[in-house]
């Protein structure tokens, strides 16, 4: 599939826009702290980049394209009436921000990780903290995002003026954190960042996932801290899973499992960015999750790519996983994997110990890998109840319809 | 909390759906309650007769109507509900992103007003 010329004019300018934007809202809001008169001050000249640009071509310096007409719409009706309504101080410092931004010779310092770390603090709301750095730093709307949440565009909105007001009157500040607070610090910002991609991953039917925005953040935090490896062994994950994006649903849209995928579709540059990452992310060692679930998709692809059997590999990774971020997911992947090297009993034996667990009750993927385990086993009446039970859980019509087949199958 | 998840659908759509068709719906909202009480947010459920053998009943400024069902003027009919206890609203939603009737009509999902509401 090749992209149509149009449709990657269009795309090369949104992500100039919106690279763009990011770093102006990060420099006009990091001394007041207020987010949503920066975005209030770019929204117009935002707008009219993602509408222009696309026929127009990217104008060779977008951040003074986006100032000056963010200046000349802006800045008049602003000092004149709305501003004196809702206090002005902020807005004026940001208008002043504009101007002083406008006449940086040497460009607009990018600001965006300082920006990020502000909306990962730990005062914001942890379900607030994804949303507010994909519309604060890519620009994206509560309209585009809030089905991914499953929640209205309304309910969206007012989540987000919530944790503005909260960064601004709690003055949290706009900082990267130093060395030694780094290692509390990075961790729930590449956690909001996950958070926007497993969402984007979770298969919604009619909600457009934000893969590629997840992996957007990700590259800008690599960028900004390239000598942090788990920033790389994130966005190295991220790669792996979204170069097999199209090949996990077949023609008519039905689910199609990870091994019987085909490779043909796979977008090899985009493992090979991966490799790459988790290469440099592990010079020292693997020292993170990020690292060693990223360590797991690149055993995942090996063995795809016609690199035999290495189950084993992996069910030693999820080991060492499960030291450093146990979690009852982690021992269901293991037990998958070793239900592959053919150890059932001893998988199903894990996944009972697990059934007791509430995080697992409304979770897809345990019901999924129980089901299949009992029905090699040839546990029949077990494997039907946990097909049924993993069917109730779907969110979209092309999962329900595989398994609904494996069930069937059972049942024939 | 508890939460009404009311079942809409339009049911001229219903009655055309072919009976293989219709079978395979009925399973999916079997497997879906079979989801809801594993997880533990189960508390109710029925399914309700079609609208044309609804009445509409109003007693106002002394005069009392009885009219048939349904509602001339409603592109959907409410269809059945399912009564769920979970912690907030976004929960409510996923799970009503999930019920299969979601797929052929819509499902308002509604907070039940608690009885310490009342009080005071």
């Amino acid at each position: 599939m090749t992209d149509s010329e149009p449709a990657m004019a269009r795309s090369l300018a949104e992500k100039v826009a919106r690279e763009s934007y990011g770093r102006l809202v990060a420099y006009l809001s990091g001394r007041s702290g207020d987010l949503a008169a920066a975005e209030d001050a770019l929204a117009d000249a935002f707008l009219a980049a993602l509408e222009k640009w696309p026929d127009t071509g990217v104008p060779d310096n977008p951040d003074a394209w986006l100032l000056t007409i963010a200046r000349r719409r802006r800045l008049d009706d602003w000092r004149k009436e709305k501003v004196r309504e809702r206090g002005a101080d902020h807005l004026d410092l940001v208008a002043d921000e504009l101007s002083a931004a406008a006449d940086l010779d040497e460009g607009i310092p990018d600001r965006r990780l300082a920006l990020m770390f502000a909306c990962a603090h730990p005062s914001i709301d942890a379900a607030a903290r994804t949303p507010l750095m994909l519309q604060t730093v890519l620009g994206l709307t509560a309209i585009d995002i809030s089905a991914r949440f499953l929640v209205s565009p309304k309910t969206m909105g007012q989540r987000l003026v919530r944790a503005k007001a909260r960064i601004r009157d709690e003055r949290i500040p706009f900082l990267v954190p130093e060395r030694e607070e780094l290692s509390t610090r990075l961790p729930p910002v590449l956690a909001s960042i996950y958070a926007a991609y497993t969402n984007g991953w979770m298969e919604i039917d009619g909600a457009k996932a934000l893969g590629h925005e997840a992996i957007w953040l990700a590259r800008v935090v690599v960028s900004l801290l390239p000598q942090e490896p788990e920033a790389k062994g994130l966005l190295a994950l991220m790669l792996y899973a979204e170069a097999r994006r199209s090949s996990r649903q077949g023609r008519d849209g039905e689910f199609v499992p990870l091994d019987q995928q085909d490779v043909r579709l796979w977008d090899r540059a985009q493992l090979q960015m991966a490799e790459g990452l988790l290469h440099e992310a592990n010079a020292n060692g693997p020292t993170g999750r990020y690292q060693i679930e990223a360590a797991i998709q690149s055993a995942h692809v090996a063995r795809c790519l016609g690199g035999g059997s290495n189950w084993h590999t992996v069910v030693s990774l999820y080991d060492v996983l499960g030291k450093i971020a146990p979690s009852p997911v982690v021992t269901l992947n293991r037990a998958v994997a070793l239900a592959r090297m053919g150890h059932r009993d001893a998988a199903l034996a894990d996944i009972d110990a697990l059934s007791g667990d509430a995080r697992m009750a409304d979770y897809l993927p345990y019901w999924a890998a129980r089901a299949q385990i009992c029905a090699d086993l040839g546990k029949r009446t077990e494997a039907v109840d946990a097909f049924t039970v993993a069917i109730g859980l779907c969110w979209s019509e092309g999962e329900r319809r595989y398994l609904e087949e494996q069930r069937s199958r059972i049942l024939s | 909390m508890r939460y009404m998840l009311m079942l809409h659908a339009n049911e001229a759509d219903g009655q055309a759906v072919a009976p293989q068709d219709m079978a395979r719906f009925m399973g999916q909202m079997y497997a879906y309650q079979q989801a809801l009480e594993k997880a533990a947010v189960f508390i109710s459920t029925d399914a309700l007769v079609s609208s044309s053998e609804a009445s509409i009943v109003r007693v106002k400024g002394g005069e009392v109507s009885v009219l048939d069902g349904p509602y001339a003027d409603a592109r959907e009919q409410l269809g059945g509900y399912f009564i769920i206890d979970v912690v907030n609203i976004d929960e409510a939603n996923k799970w009503a992103a999930r019920c299969p009737a979601a797929t052929w009509g819509s499902v308002e999902v509604r907070r039940i007003r608690d009885r310490s509401e009342y009080a005071g």
